[in-house]
């Protein structure tokens, strides 16, 4: 891959595959004079195709035969019934599936044009790559909130990065910072929920990845800071390519550009949000869209 | 107005009768402790005197018989130098057993003789010992590291089950987030999982540690019995449990009480040990 490619002019965003061992290619997309779309995307962000992706756990299959495009800098709902495997599929996207004993994945995971899963792909570098947000809250509990965000960034071996510019600028990003900026030495744990999970956002973000992987992450949460992580995946779709898994449907309608339906480890259908709660073209996706099961 | 039917005289007089039961066999479980720190106390404060802690025993039949001093440091340094053998390294396994082996072939073996290890009597290890290192002659007869050796096998099996329940305990999610920021494995055990864990860890090793101290079989015929203080590794060394061993079976009414005021020692040493655990346990984030 020519070096040039990444730093080309913002006119023409890259097509060029990231690797995902350097550095994110900051591909700024000037915006133009007197323009003002919010969502315009700030930094280009990189698309991420399924290809006959199936995973398993054991002798069971959770993920069946799925080819699935995720456009770069939109939010792509995944939604379905529990035991569906949207998660598994999420989880297979930076390779976390395989960390589970007897779990494995075939098929093909393209981050823009490198498949994830191609021999020579660094796991670790893989999930530098695409981040990921838990259900759950997961701070480190001996770690301060400072140490929280830099953890990204000194777990993954990160140099030359000035750590406590990079830790603000992720807080800010995630929407914590004005919360926490006056105590940044006391323990992450001691946070409200919703606050522990921009937490863990900041700390995804500190990192840089290219692709965002949220596994409901409001689902844990009260209303209101629900309310503030929706707004903040509304944000970060300005940077960064969004798969949202979620139980919550009205969560899907607010903020995905497009849904996926999965039903029983296949993708039902995939289509813009709109037509997914409207006028979906399969039977089972409106059955399901309608609260008729699941 | 609804009506339930109260509670039955049979339930009423089962559960009393049950609730009895069990008073009853906690007290006689907790009888023999009582009355074993109420004889060491009511025996041994009597020998305890600043003379007791700062003298060597002399050995002579009669006149004075002499204090502890020496029995004192060699336990410290017996058993600081076989923590320092066993704990690194049952952590270790642990770690291994945890977040590498998991449910793997050579993990279930190492996990079985662990626990075939664990309940191996004490005195096997000396004569193990005695045997490898003593009767070969390798670097001298007796010596006090070959005690801590014999030690340090001891400890080895508690240290590592005890910390294999620990990192147990740290949750998956946390390893999750860290491998999902792009850590690689050494770096999530080391920065995630070995911190979250120490509380435990430290407390699981100290109550191996304060298991080792009172242990007589494998120094009898490791690290032996002497009477002076010294620090020489490679020298005998005295310990508590070999002190009271010796001193018990002398026929000197003075040697005997000598014998109780040592047991109270070791008996001390071991609770503040206890209680060093406990209060790093309670700091722990995970218990």
């Amino acid at each position: 891959m020519n070096p040039e490619d990444v730093t080309s002019p913002p006119s023409a965003p890259s097509s060029a595959a990231p690797d995902p061992a350097t550095p994110r290619a900051e591909t700024r997309r000037l915006e133009v004079g007197g323009a003002r779309d919010e969502e315009a995307p700030i930094v280009q962000g990189h698309a991420v195709t399924l290809r006959g992706l199936n995973a398993y756990y054991g002798e069971t299959h959770a993920v069946k035969d799925v080819n699935l495009d995720y456009a770069a800098n939109r939010v792509t709902a995944m939604i379905g019934p529990s035991g569906c495997g949207k998660s598994t599929l999420v989880r297979c996207i930076n390779r976390m599936h395989e960390e589970i004993p007897g779990a494995r994945a075939t098929g093909e995971v393209n981050l823009d044009d490198l498949d994830l899963y191609s021999d020579g792909v660094d796991v670790v570098s893989v999930r530098r790559a695409v981040g990921m947000v838990f259900q759950k809250p997961n701070p480190f509990p001996t770690m301060s909130i400072y140490d929280n965000v830099a953890a990204g960034l000194r777990l993954s071996g990160t140099r030359g990065v000035n750590v406590k510019e990079r830790v603000e600028s992720s807080l800010k990003g995630a929407g914590l910072w004005e919360e926490v900026k006056d105590r940044m030495g006391q323990p992450g744990i001691g946070l409200s929920g919703g606050q522990q999970q921009r937490l863990c956002i900041a700390r995804t973000i500190a990192v840089e990845p290219e692709v965002i992987l949220m596994d409901e992450p409001a689902s844990a949460l009260d209303p209101i800071s629900t309310l503030k992580i929706e707004e903040l995946i509304l944000e970060l779709k300005r940077r960064y390519t969004i798969v949202l898994v979620t139980h919550n449907m009205q969560q899907a309608a607010r903020v995905a550009d497009t849904t996926a339906f999965m039903l029983n480890g296949e993708l039902v259908e995939h289509a813009s949000t709109e037509k997914i709660f409207s006028n979906p073209d399969d039977e089972r996706t409106e059955q399901y869209v309608t609260g008729k099961f699941g | 107005m609804t009506t339930l039917p109260a509670v039955s005289a049979r339930r009423r007089i089962t559960d009393r009768f049950m609730r009895s039961l069990m008073l009853v066999l906690t007290i006689v479980a907790i009888v023999p402790l009582i009355l074993i720190l109420y004889y060491l106390i009511r025996e041994g404060i009597g020998a305890w005197n600043a003379d007791f802690f700062t003298t060597d025993p002399t050995g002579r039949f009669l006149g004075d018989p002499g204090g502890i001093k020496s029995a004192i440091w060699g336990t410290i340094v017996m058993v600081a130098l076989a923590s320092l053998i066993a704990i690194p390294i049952g952590v270790g396994v642990a770690l291994y057993l945890v977040e590498f082996g998991k449910q793997g072939t050579f993990a279930k073996i190492v996990r079985y003789f662990v626990d075939v290890m664990t309940g191996v009597p004490s005195v096997v290890f000396g004569l193990f010992i005695y045997i490898v290192l003593v009767v070969t002659k390798v670097g001298g007869t007796f010596a006090a590291w070959k005690g801590s050796v014999a030690l340090s096998l001891l400890m080895l099996p508690v240290v590592v089950r005890s910390s294999e329940v620990v990192l147990n305990l740290v949750p998956d999610s946390l390893r999750e987030g860290a491998l999902a920021l792009g850590a690689p494995r050494w770096r999530v055990t080391f920065r995630v999982v070995l911190p979250s864990a120490l509380p435990g860890l430290v407390t699981g090793s100290l109550l191996a540690v304060a298991r080792a101290a009172g242990e007589t079989a494998p120094l009898l015929f490791t690290a032996a019995f002497v009477f002076g203080t010294q620090f020489d590794l490679s020298q005998r060394m005295n310990s508590l449990p070999l002190q009271i061993f010796n001193d018990v079976s002398q026929a000197q009414d003075r040697l005997v009480q000598r014998a109780w005021g040592a047991a109270l020692t070791l008996v001390v040493l071991v609770l503040i040990l206890s209680l060093v655990a406990r209060l790093v346990q309670r700091r722990s984030r995970l218990a």
